[in-house]
């Protein structure tokens, strides 16, 4: 700590260049932040589903082809499978396309019966739900948002399914009641779930009757599953609609990654604002010590030895980097919250910063050590032979 | 005669510089007893920086023996002449070579970055140093701030405060004006004789020289003595 006050006067002792340098630092680990912690929500996902125990069947060739609803009974008839239930992808928005809407199609026996204990809904209003063609359940937090109220009727707009009464892409649901989720991890992930009568969609939809999206198991013994997926499997290899069951979360990450492989054009333009980084940052860092010569070369002739001045070299490359991403790391943890509202279910998480603290001390590295082995290998003669 | 506290023995000094190679000293001998005040003169090209650099510790002769405050510089590797020379020497140069973003208290304080002093213990020594030059109403300031001869005696305290057995000193007053050179000389010269600091001093400036208690003469890389090389 007694070298801090040298190496803190050392680092300002331009301002300007080095305020400017500090702030590109700063902007380039505001974007690491933000891309890191999209990246990990992507790559970490919640399954909007509890446990371990969830199996995910889809159509072998892609999750966008339809699977025949009659195979639940055969699923169901698997050994260690305790129960099935089918969902499809409704693709719904409010009003405008941007609120989006998590809506969902549920067969209300199965699927609550294979979520037994994870939803929290009043009796009254789950009996409302059963008795009501079409009710739908609403998340609270969608309700907060959209500032709907029980007893409301909401028209969605779904991005795919046509009525057969009317051809019309609007569906309109009444809101008999809400829920929650006792599981505090999966709050986001439901945040914007809506879930509606599956019979309701099968018979009012214009095509694609009797399919359903996918269908989910729930295994008496998660340790099974592996054994079990590939039992669901066997049962319809061969078949015209050959099935893909997995575990819940690498079906969300399947999901996901209809959209491109998000890990890949992330890293892809953290590495072009990582490596624009290195060569403004050791530009500067080498700047630095080429117009100080002489005095590293006074610190040497104080007794500072060759180890030294590289340490405080280093330590100052160090000190601008942390600094630096301390401080856009800081921003884009503050800035969860808005990246949360164009990552709507996407769950966020400020551990994805971690990585930004270690790639701030590789920089530092990098662009410290040239500079500090120079200064190391200055001969003091030479470097104060024109500075008498 | 008092004990030697430099002494150098048939040291030669060459500088190779691609496939030239230049002797700047040859053969020189020389010992300065404990306490004296040496004010070294000569041309330029005479060698006077170079022997200068090799009783400092900066520099290592190419033959020939150099022992400084009873140690053996010429046998030295690069660390443990660092560490010697935070010890054992104080340099003052032409242009004060303080770092232009510290404090003249900070400036002071450097040398004693190597010890094992206390915050506190430091900030104290150095303004015992800076006290002692004269300049102790000049702490806070930094070296812009500062005229030439208050920036040489920052230099001069900076020197001073690791106490150490030599000052070496390149034209120190070779940047100042007559009158703060003259306060500069006179400092030295109470260094010398009231703290019995001994001092090897480069200059060009006969009016300099004449406050040292001895002068040596430099030439083609020997010394001179009454004209004569020795």
């Amino acid at each position: 700590m007694k070298y801090f006050p040298l190496i803190w006067a050392t680092l300002w002792r331009k301002k300007t260049r080095t305020l400017f340098t500090l702030l590109s630092v700063i902007v380039a680990f505001l974007l690491f932040g933000m891309l890191e912690t999209v990246d990990y929500a992507f790559s970490h996902p919640s399954t909007g589903v509890t446990g371990a125990d969830k199996l995910i069947t889809t159509n072998k060739y892609s999750i966008t082809l339809p699977l025949p609803i009659a195979d639940a009974q055969q699923i169901r008839s698997v050994p260690g499978v305790a129960e099935v239930t089918w969902i499809s992808w409704f693709g719904a928005y409010y009003q405008e396309s941007k609120n989006f809407v998590f809506a969902l199609p549920v067969d209300a026996d199965s699927y609550f019966n294979l979520h037994r204990g994870e939803f929290i809904v009043s009796d009254e209003q789950m009996q409302a739900y059963r008795n009501t063609r079409t009710g739908a359940l609403v998340n609270e937090a969608l309700m907060k948002k959209f500032g709907w109220k029980v007893g409301d009727k909401v028209p969605l707009h779904s991005t795919i399914w046509t009525q057969k009464k009317d051809a019309s892409l609007d569906w309109t649901f009444d809101i008999v009641g809400t829920f929650s989720v006792k599981d505090p991890t999966q709050a986001s992930a439901q945040s914007q779930t809506l879930l509606f009568h599956y019979d309701l969609f099968d018979e009012g939809r214009s095509f694609g009757k009797g399919d359903v999206g996918w269908f989910e198991a729930r295994v008496s013994d998660p340790s099974q599953s592996s054994a079990i997926s590939n039992r669901i499997d066997a049962l319809f290899a061969n078949s015209p609609n050959e099935t893909k069951t997995q575990p819940a979360n690498d079906f969300t990450m399947a999901f996901i990654k209809q959209f491109g492989d998000i890990g890949f054009v992330l890293r892809a333009i953290l590495g072009a604002v990582f490596f624009a980084l290195l060569f403004l940052t050791g530009n500067t860092m080498m700047q630095s010590v080429r117009e100080r010569i002489p005095e590293l070369a006074i610190l040497k002739t104080l007794g500072f030895g060759d180890g030294m001045v590289l340490e405080l070299v280093l330590a100052e490359s160090l000190l601008l980097c942390v600094i630096a991403a301390i401080i856009g790391l800081a921003l884009s943890f503050a800035a969860l919250p808005i990246i949360k509202q164009g990552l709507q279910g996407v769950e966020l998480s400020p551990r994805a910063l971690i990585p930004g603290m270690g790639a701030a001390v590789l920089l530092a590295l990098i662009v410290g050590l040239p500079p500090a082995l120079r200064a190391m290998r200055l001969n003091i003669v030479d470097a104060l032979a024109d500075k008498r | 005669m008092s004990e030697a506290i430099v002494s150098l023995r048939n040291v030669d000094k060459r500088y190779t510089r691609g496939k030239q190679s230049v002797e700047v000293l040859q053969g020189l001998t020389l010992d300065i007893p404990k306490g004296e005040f040496v004010a070294l003169m000569g041309p330029s090209g005479s060698g006077k920086t170079t022997l200068l650099n090799l009783i400092g510790g900066l520099d290592t002769p190419s033959a020939g023996e150099i022992t400084v405050a009873g140690q053996r510089l010429d046998q030295l590797g690069s660390g443990a002449l660092a560490r010697w020379r935070a010890n054992h020497v104080g340099f003052v140069f032409q242009f004060y070579n303080l770092m232009p973003m510290l404090s003249a208290q900070r400036n002071v304080e450097l040398p004693l970055l190597l010890t094992h002093l206390s915050s506190a213990q430091r900030k104290a020594n150095a303004m015992a140093a800076l006290t002692l030059v004269g300049i102790a109403d000049r702490a806070k300031h930094k070296p812009n701030e500062l005229s030439g001869g208050q920036a040489q005696r920052v230099a001069i305290a900076r020197a001073l405060v690791a106490d150490p057995t030599l000052l070496v000193c390149d034209e120190p007053t070779g940047d100042l004006d007559r009158k703060s050179a003259d306060d500069v000389l006179h400092l030295l010269q109470m260094l010398n004789r009231e703290h019995g600091k001994s001092i090897v001093m480069v200059t060009h400036d006969p009016k300099a020289a004449e406050f040292a208690g001895r002068q040596l003469h430099m030439d083609k890389g020997a010394l001179l003595e009454a004209g004569t090389l020795v």
